[in-house]
C-alpha cells in the first residue's frame, strides 16, 4: 500500500494561536499591568493631561496671595497643601513645591523622564549585553575569554558605586544617565546569555545550519539572535525596575538628572527637609510613585519569567 | 543507475585523548578505524551499530563536519580533501542530513519556509519568489500543505516535523542524504509513514541514502545494502535480504538474535552477549568483537581478521570463514 | 483469592487553564493482573498508558485528578488510601522502572545507598543483614563484581548497567507489583536482550506481577502474557498475547501490527492515515473512526463497548459485536 502523504491543517494552528492569545491575556496579573499601563499613558500624553507646566509656578490668584502673604499680587505660593488638607485647593490637587510648582504636573511629566531613561538605559544594555554575550558564546576561544572576563569584572562593581563614578566623568544630564545604565547593567545580560548560547549551539538545528556551510555571523544572527529572546526579554523587565532606581538615587544625590527637571529622585531629593518640617507630601508622592513602577514592572517581569518558562507553565 | 555516488576508502578518524601542556598525547581513541564503502546513486546503505561503533563519526566525515585522519572520501569521482572552499560549497549543497530528534533540527525561532529556504539561499543566488516557489514544491513533496510555510515548527507534530527537516534536506537537489536515525525518535503508527515517504522520495528523484540506525527491521527494510559497524570497524557488508536470511559475522548473529520478534511464536537463535561495549580507546587486540564472541579462537586473540569478500557483494571480517 | 492487581473503570483527566481545558487522559481502563503474569499496555504517546502507571501510584503532576474507579491491591482499593499509606505501599507493595535511568538515580548517592534505601525503609533491615540484602539483590541483576561496585556512583557506570540497578533498586522492597515504563527505550539492542532476559528471570524467581509500558509490539511479543492495547485513554482491545498476535480484534492493533518493519521482507508498510487523536476534543462515537478504514456510520455516532471476543478477552469496536458487523 502506498503511503498517504499527511496534511498538516494550518487552521488548526490559527485556532490554537487565537485560544491561546486568549488565555495569555487572562492570565497576566492585573494590578501590576494596569499601574504599569496608567503611568505610561499617563507619561506619553503629560502635556495634555497635566493641568500646569512642569517648570513654571502656577499662578496664583489675588485671593491666594492676599491670604498668604498679605499682598494683591505675587509671582508664585510656594508649599500648598493637597486639597484635602487645610490651605489646599483643587488648582492644585497634590499642592506646590518651595517655588510654587504643581506637583501633579511635575509628578506626570516625572514620570516621562523615568520611563524613558529606564526604558531606553536597559534597552541599550540589553543590546550590547545581548550582543556580547552571543559572541562569546557561540565564537568561543578568545572571544569568550576576553568577553567574559570583562563581564566578570563589570560585574563585581557596584552599580550605584560606578554610576556615580561614569557621573562625574559625564557629569549631569538625561542622555548621560542613559548611557550610564547601559554601561553598568549590559553585564548581567551578556552572562546569562553566553550559558543560553552555550546550550543552544549543540542543538541539532544550529549544528545543521554549520553542516550547511552557512556563515558564523548569519547563524549568530539567524538562530542564536532569537532564541535568546526569552531570556533577554525577562532580564529586560526585571532590569527595568533596578534602572527606575538608580535613575532616582543619581537624580536624589544630585549626579543624575539636573533641575529644574522634574526627576521623581531630585523631587525627593529637593524635598528633604521639607520632610522633616511636616511637609510629607511633597517627598513621600514621588516616592510612591517610584515604588508602584518598580514593584509593578518587577511583578510583570516575573509573571513573564514563568510564562516563558515551558517547565513551570501549566501550575 | 549503479555507478558509485560516495566511495569511501580506509576512512580513519582518531580523536586524540588528554592532551598534556606540551602538546603529548595520552592516547587516541579510535572511533572509526579504516571503514570502506560504496554508495550508488539512486541506493541505500543501511549502516547498523550500536552506541560507540562509530556510526555517528562516521556520519559526520561524510558530511565533512569533521577531516579524517586518514583514508579519502569520493563523491562523484573526486576525493573531498582536494577540493577548495568553493567546491566544498558544493559538496555541501549535494550532501545533507536529516537528524534523529525533530523537535531540536527546527529553529524554534524561524518560520518553516524560512527554514527550509536557508540552503537554498546559502547556496543559489535566487529571488525570494522563486525561493517561496522552490519551498512551496517542497512543502507539497513531502505531504505537507504549501502554505504551511508560514507556520512555526511547534504548531507541527513529530511525524511532520521529519518531514519538514526532509524537504530541508531536499532543498538544494542534494544526491546523498544522511539519515541519522530518522525515525527513532517518532511513534510507531508514524514510522511507517516517513519511511514511505523516503521510499517514494528515492524512486522519484533516485537520491541516495546513507541509512543509520539501531533498528535492524527499519534499516534492512529501506536499504538495499547494509553494513555492520562494532568499534570502529566493518565486520559485514551485504545485500539487506542475504543479511537477513544468513548472516554469518557472529555480531550480526547476535544483533539479529536480540532483536525483537515480530511475533510470539517466532524463533530465534539464541545468542546474549557477555559484558559490555569495550571502549574505543583501547580496543581489544586481533578481532576487536573476540572477549564477547561465543566462537572466538586462540587466532582471533593476536591477529585481526580482514574484511574478505565470501561472496559478490558479502563482506565478512571474521576467522570462521 | 482476589488478583493481584484489578484496575476498575479507571479514569484520569488533566485539568489546565483554571479548569477550561480537560485532557481526559485515562478514561475507563480495567484490567487484572495476577502473580507473576505480565500485562503488556501498548499505545502510542499520548494514549493514556504512562498515565494509567502514575495513577496506579498516585503520583500525578498538579492538574491531573483521578475522578473514578477502584484499583485493587490484592482486594486493598489503593484510592481510599491515604498519603500516608500510600508512602508505605510505593517501593514495598508496587515498584516503578522508568525509561531514563540518569533520572532514577541521584548523582550524589552510591549505588549501595540507592539499593539499600528501599530495603532500610521498607524491610527494615540493617547492619550486615541489609548489606547480603544489597550484594543479593545486584548479583540477581548480573552486575559483576558487586562489592566493589557498590561503592560506585551512577555516573560511572554503564546505561545497560544502570537501567539493571534500577531494577535491582525496585526489587529491593520486593514489591509485588513492578511497573515497566518503557525501560529499554534508551538501550542498544544487544544490551535490551540482556536486559528483558533478566527481567523475566527475577519474575520467575520472585512471582512479581509485572506491568510493562511500551509503545513497541516486538518487546510485547517477547516479554508479555497478555496485552492491552490504549488509543486515546481507553483500551481498544485486550487479549492474551498469542491471540493478538494471530488474531487481532480492533481495526488499530490490526494497523500497528501491519505499520511494524520486520525482517526479511520488504513488504511497504501500512500508514495509518491522520493523526493521533486531540484529548481534550475526542470526536464523537469511536475515539479511532476518523482513521479507521473499516469505519461505519454507527461508529461515528455511538462509542462501541467493550465486547467480550471469547477466552476473555475484550475489543472495543462495533465490528466485534456480530448483529452489528451484518449491517
Amino acid at each position: 500500500m502506498a503511503t498517504i502523504p499527511v496534511r498538516a491543517t494550518p487552521f488548526d494552528g490559527i485556532f490554537r494561536v487565537a485560544r491561546r492569545s486568549y488565555r495569555v491575556v487572562a492570565d497576566v496579573p492585573s494590578i501590576p499591568l494596569l499601574i504599569v499601563s496608567i503611568l505610561t499613558f499617563v507619561a506619553i500624553f503629560a502635556p495634555v493631561l497635566a493641568p500646569h507646566g512642569k517648570l513654571d509656578p502656577v499662578k496664583p490668584t489675588p485671593a491666594q496671595c492676599q491670604a498668604k502673604f498679605g499682598m494683591a499680587n505675587c509671582p508664585y505660593i510656594d508649599n500648598v497643601p493637597p486639597f484635602w488638607l487645610s490651605g489646599g485647593t483643587f488648582d492644585t490637587p497634590l499642592g506646590t513645591d518651595f517655588l510654587g510648582r504643581d506637583m501633579l504636573s511635575r509628578l506626570m511629566y516625572g514620570a516621562r523622564i523615568s520611563l524613558v531613561v529606564a526604558l531606553t538605559g536597559t534597552l541599550f544594555a540589553g543590546a550590547l549585553g545581548t550582543l556580547l554575550g552571543v559572541m562569546a558564546g557561540y565564537m568561543g576561544k578568545w572571544w569568550d575569554q576576553i568577553i567574559m572576563r570583562v563581564t566578570d569584572a563589570w560585574l563585581t562593581l557596584p552599580s550605584l558605586v560606578f554610576a556615580i563614578l561614569l557621573s562625574s566623568v559625564r557629569g549631569p544630564g538625561l542622555w548621560n544617565v542613559v548611557l550610564i545604565l547601559a554601561l553598568v547593567f549590559w553585564s548581567r545580560y551578556s552572562r546569562a546569555v553566553r550559558g543560553e548560547v552555550l546550550a543552544l549551539r549543540e542543538r541539532d538545528f544550529v549544528r545543521l545550519a554549520e553542516i550547511n556551510g552557512v556563515g558564523k555571523f548569519t547563524i549568530m544572527f539567524r538562530h542564536l539572535v532569537p532564541n535568546v529572546m526569552n531570556t533577554v526579554m525577562v532580564l529586560f523587565s526585571l532590569q527595568v525596575g533596578v534602572a527606575v532606581i538608580i535613575e532616582a538615587s543619581l537624580s536624589f544625590l544630585g549626579v543624575g538628572v539636573p533641575p529644574p527637571e522634574p526627576s521623581w529622585g531630585l523631587m525627593m531629593a529637593q524635598e528633604r527637609e521639607s520632610l522633616m518640617e511636616g511637609r510629607w507630601w511633597l517627598a513621600v508622592f514621588p516616592g510612591i510613585g517610584i515604588t508602584m513602577l518598580v514593584l509593578s514592572a518587577n511583578m510583570l517581569g516575573d509573571w513573564l519569567r514563568v510564562r516563558l518558562d515551558p517547565q513551570l507553565r501549566n501550575r | 543507475m549503479s555507478e558509485p555516488l560516495l566511495e569511501v576508502r580506509d576512512l580513519k578518524k582518531h580523536f586524540p585523548v588528554g592532551q598534556s601542556l606540551f602538546g603529548r598525547v595520552q592516547g587516541w581513541v579510535k572511533a572509526v578505524d579504516g571503514i570502506s564503502f560504496t554508495i550508488k546513486r539512486g541506493e541505500t546503505l543501511g549502516l547498523v551499530g550500536e552506541s560507540g561503533c562509530g556510526k555517528t563519526t562516521t556520519s559526520k566525515l561524510v558530511l565533512a563536519a569533521e577531516e579524517p585522519t586518514a583514508g579519502t572520501i569520493e563523491f562523484e569521482g573526486r576525493s573531498i580533501a582536494a577540493r577548495d572552499k568553493k567546491e566544498l560549497m558544493d559538496y555541501r549543497s549535494k550532501v545533507q542530513v536529516v537528524f534523529q530528534d525533530p523537535y531540536s533540527s527546527l529553529s524554534p525561532r524561524l518560520r518553516v519556509g524560512e527554514i527550509i529556504g536557508e540552503p537554498i539561499k546559502t547556496h543559489e543566488r535566487l529571488s525570494r519568489r522563486e525561493v517561496s516557489a522552490r519551498v512551496e514544491e517542497l512543502l507539497t513533496m513531502v505531504g505537507l500543505r504549501p502554505d504551511a510555510a508560514r507556520l512555526f515548527p511547534h504548531e507541527f507534530s513529530g511525524g511532520q516535523r521529519q518531514r519538514l527537516a526532509i524537504a530541508r534536506a531536499l532543498s538544494t537537489n542534494a544526491r546523498l542524504i544522511v539519515l541519522d536515525e530518522p525515525v527513532s525518535a517518532l511513534d510507531v503508527s508514524i514510522r511507517a509513514h516517513v519511511i514511505g515517504l523516503l521510499e517514494e522520495i528515492q524512486g522519484r528523484l533516485g537520491v541516495s541514502y546513507l541509512f543509520i540506525a539501531h533498528d535492524l527491521a527499519a534499516v534492512s527494510h529501506l536499504s538495499q545494502q547494509t553494513a555492520v559497524m562494532y568499534l570502529g570497524k566493518l565486520v559485514e557488508v551485504a545485500d539487506s535480504l542475504e543479511l537477513t536470511a544468513a548472516p554469518l559475522h557472529p555480531y550480526t548473529r547476535a544483533l539479529f538474535a536480540a532483536s525483537l520478534p515480530s511475533h510470539p511464536d517466532e524463533r530465534r537463535e539464541e545468542i546474549v552477549l557477555t559484558g559490555e561495549v569495550p571502549s574505543a580507546l583501547n580496543p581489544p587486540s586481533g578481532c576487536r568483537f573476540h572477549p564477547r564472541c561465543p566462537f572466538a579462537m586462540a587466532r582471533c586473540s593476536e591477529e585481526e581478521p580482514p574484511l574478505v569478500e565470501l561472496s559478490p557483494g558479502h563482506r565478512v571480517a571474521c576467522y570462521l570463514y | 483469592m482476589p488478583p493481584r492487581l484489578r484496575v476498575t473503570d479507571l479514569r484520569t483527566h488533566y485539568f489546565g487553564f483554571g479548569g477550561t481545558r480537560v485532557v481526559k487522559a485515562v478514561d475507563g481502563v480495567s484490567f487484572t493482573l495476577e502473580a507473576g503474569e505480565t500485562i503488556g499496555l501498548v499505545g502510542e504517546s499520548g494514549c493514556g498508558k504512562t498515565t494509567t502507571c502514575y495513577s496506579l501510584v498516585r503520583l500525578l503532576p498538579p492538574g491531573a485528578r483521578i475522578l473514578s474507579g477502584r484499583i485493587e491491591l490484592e482486594g486493598e482499593d489503593l484510592l481510599t488510601k491515604s498519603q500516608a499509606e500510600l508512602r508505605e505501599i510505593r517501593g514495598r507493595r508496587i515498584a516503578t522502572i522508568l525509561q531514563d535511568p540518569m533520572a532514577s538515580l541521584d548523582p550524589l548517592f552510591s549505588i549501595y545507598d540507592q539499593v539499600a534505601e528501599p530495603a532500610y525503609y521498607h524491610r527494615a533491615l540493617r547492619g550486615q543483614t541489609l548489606r547480603r540484602r544489597v550484594l543479593e539483590l545486584l548479583t540477581a541483576v548480573r552486575i559483576p563484581s558487586p562489592e566493589r561496585r557498590m561503592r560506585d556512583f551512577p555516573h560511572q557506570m554503564s546505561g545497560g548497567m544502570r537501567q539493571r540497578i534500577v531494577g535491582a533498586i525496585a526489587q529491593a522492597g520486593g514489591p509485588q507489583v513492578i511497573i515497566a515504563d518503557e525501560p529499554t527505550t534508551n538501550l542498544d539492542v544487544t544490551i535490551q536482550l540482556q536486559y528483558l532476559n533478566l527481567l523475566k528471570e527475577l519474575q520467575r524467581a520472585s512471582g512479581v506481577a509485572l506491568i510493562f509500558v511500551t509503545h513497541n509490539l516486538g518487546i510485547v511479543a517477547k516479554m508479555c502474557d497478555k496485552v492491552a492495547v490504549m488509543y486515546a485513554g481507553k483500551i481498544v482491545e485486550m487479549q492474551s498475547v498469542r491471540g493478538l498476535f494471530y488474531d487481532p480484534r480492533h481495526p488499530y492493533t490490526r494497523a500497528l501490527l501491519d505499520s511494524m518493519p520486520k525482517l526479511g521482507t520488504k513488504e511497504p508498510l501500512y500508514a495509518i492515515p491522520g493523526q493521533p487523536p486531540d484529548l481534550s476534543a475526542l470526536p464523537p462515537g469511536c475515539s479511532f473512526q476518523p482513521r479507521c478504514p473499516h469505519a461505519m456510520d454507527r461508529c461515528r455516532h455511538q462509542e462501541p463497548e467493550e465486547q467480550p471476543v471469547g477466552n476473555g478477552a475484550i475489543a472495543k469496536c462495533w465490528l466485534s459485536v456480530p448483529e452489528v458487523a451484518r449491517e
